[in-house]
């Protein structure tokens, strides 16, 4: 978005770092110049994401901090084997590759949809859906081989300590409903990207606002942040 | 590729500096996993695991969220809060320590 026009004439005071955040902030306008509403309201919904996030992990980090029955080792838990050996953490290492194609297939989804060019962007949040889509079904296969095979409750396992069941289904439950619910938002942007409903700035079912190509960026902020989640996730609870 | 002009409209950046990224987002995650596969123990293996970490981290909120294009007044209003939770895996960190001395003392009596 460019700045209204009458900001033009103190552009050449223009207040950098420290000051441009005071300037901003203490405008009597808006304080995210600039940032169109849907995405400055993504950003505070993220934050507020985080918070529940870490207090998954912080929770987790205190259980296994304080548990003094020894820990599962996840390595080997989550080991696959493809006719051999065992590999250790395979299945997870696969889901944090699809995860990142995903996230790089999202950001050139938001660059052509800047670019207007509403095939490429569509086809690219589908692909991008799809992704998301075979996460959650290796998900779903990895809940049912720690299920039914391994007898791994919330409340016990045959590995170790009982907190190893619960702060496993809560964190990736929780970061298994973000990509589910993720996938089905980028199915919905992708379909009002394919029909056009941006280039004809078409009014939404639920907001019955304009929608333009930003909601595409705003989409990628939600979804770069289930990648950034599942960082954490890969480092703390199956790396560490 | 590039557009300059791009600035007029949203967050447009040269394809090239993505793909870079993406790149660097698989080698880092290929490390972190080879972390667990040569079985690094110790000190060594958290400080690696921290280190990719934090890199991935720092990439994506950086590059893919386009955070270091956005103005400082929302850079601040989003990454100073999450200091908190600094604090409170400190606070964490002490009551764990003392949950897990009063079980090693009591739970030894049985």
């Amino acid at each position: 978005m460019t700045p209204p026009a009458s900001d033009t004439a103190e552009a050449a005071v223009e207040p950098q770092g420290w000051q441009s955040v005071a300037a901003d902030w203490s405008s009597d306008q808006r304080a995210f110049k600039n940032v169109p509403w849907g995405k400055a309201m993504m950003w505070i919904f993220l934050l507020s994401d985080t918070f529940i996030f870490s207090c998954f992990l912080i929770s987790y980090m205190t259980v296994r901090m304080s548990t003094t029955v020894p820990w599962p080792n996840s390595s080997e838990i989550f080991a696959l084997s493809f006719g051999g050996d065992p590999i250790p953490l395979i299945l997870i290492a696969i889901m944090t590759f699809i995860l990142i194609t995903s996230s790089g297939t999202m950001v050139l989804a938001v660059n052509y949809g800047y670019r207007k060019d509403r095939v490429k962007t569509a086809v690219l949040l589908l692909i991008t859906a799809a992704f998301g889509a075979s996460f959650v079904g290796m998900q779903a296969f990895e809940w049912t081989k720690l299920i039914v095979e391994e007898g791994v409750r919330p409340w016990s396992n045959p590995f170790g300590a009982p907190q190893f069941g619960s702060t496993f289904f809560m964190i990736t439950g929780f970061h298994g409903f973000h990509v589910s619910v993720g996938v089905i938002f980028l199915v919905i942007v992708a379909r009002k990207v394919w029909r056009g409903e941006y280039d004809n700035e078409t009014r939404g079912f639920f907001t019955s606002r304009k929608g333009n190509y930003e909601i595409v960026e705003t989409m990628g902020l939600y979804w770069h942040f289930v990648d950034l989640v599942w960082v954490f996730i890969f480092a703390f609870f199956y790396l560490w | 590729m590039s557009q300059s002009d791009a600035h007029a409209e949203g967050q447009q950046h040269p394809l090239g500096i993505y793909f870079k990224i993406w790149g660097l987002l698989f080698v880092l995650s290929t490390f972190s996993y080879l972390v667990d596969y040569y079985h690094v123990e110790g000190y060594l293996r958290w400080t690696l695991i921290l280190v990719f970490m934090v890199l991935k981290a720092g990439l994506i909120i950086a590059v893919f969220m386009h955070f270091m294009w956005e103005r400082l007044a929302l850079v601040y209003a989003i990454s100073v809060p999450v200091l908190a939770v600094l604090v409170f895996i400190l606070l964490m960190t002490y009551e764990a320590d003392y949950t897990f001395f009063t079980r090693d003392v009591f739970f030894a009596l049985e």
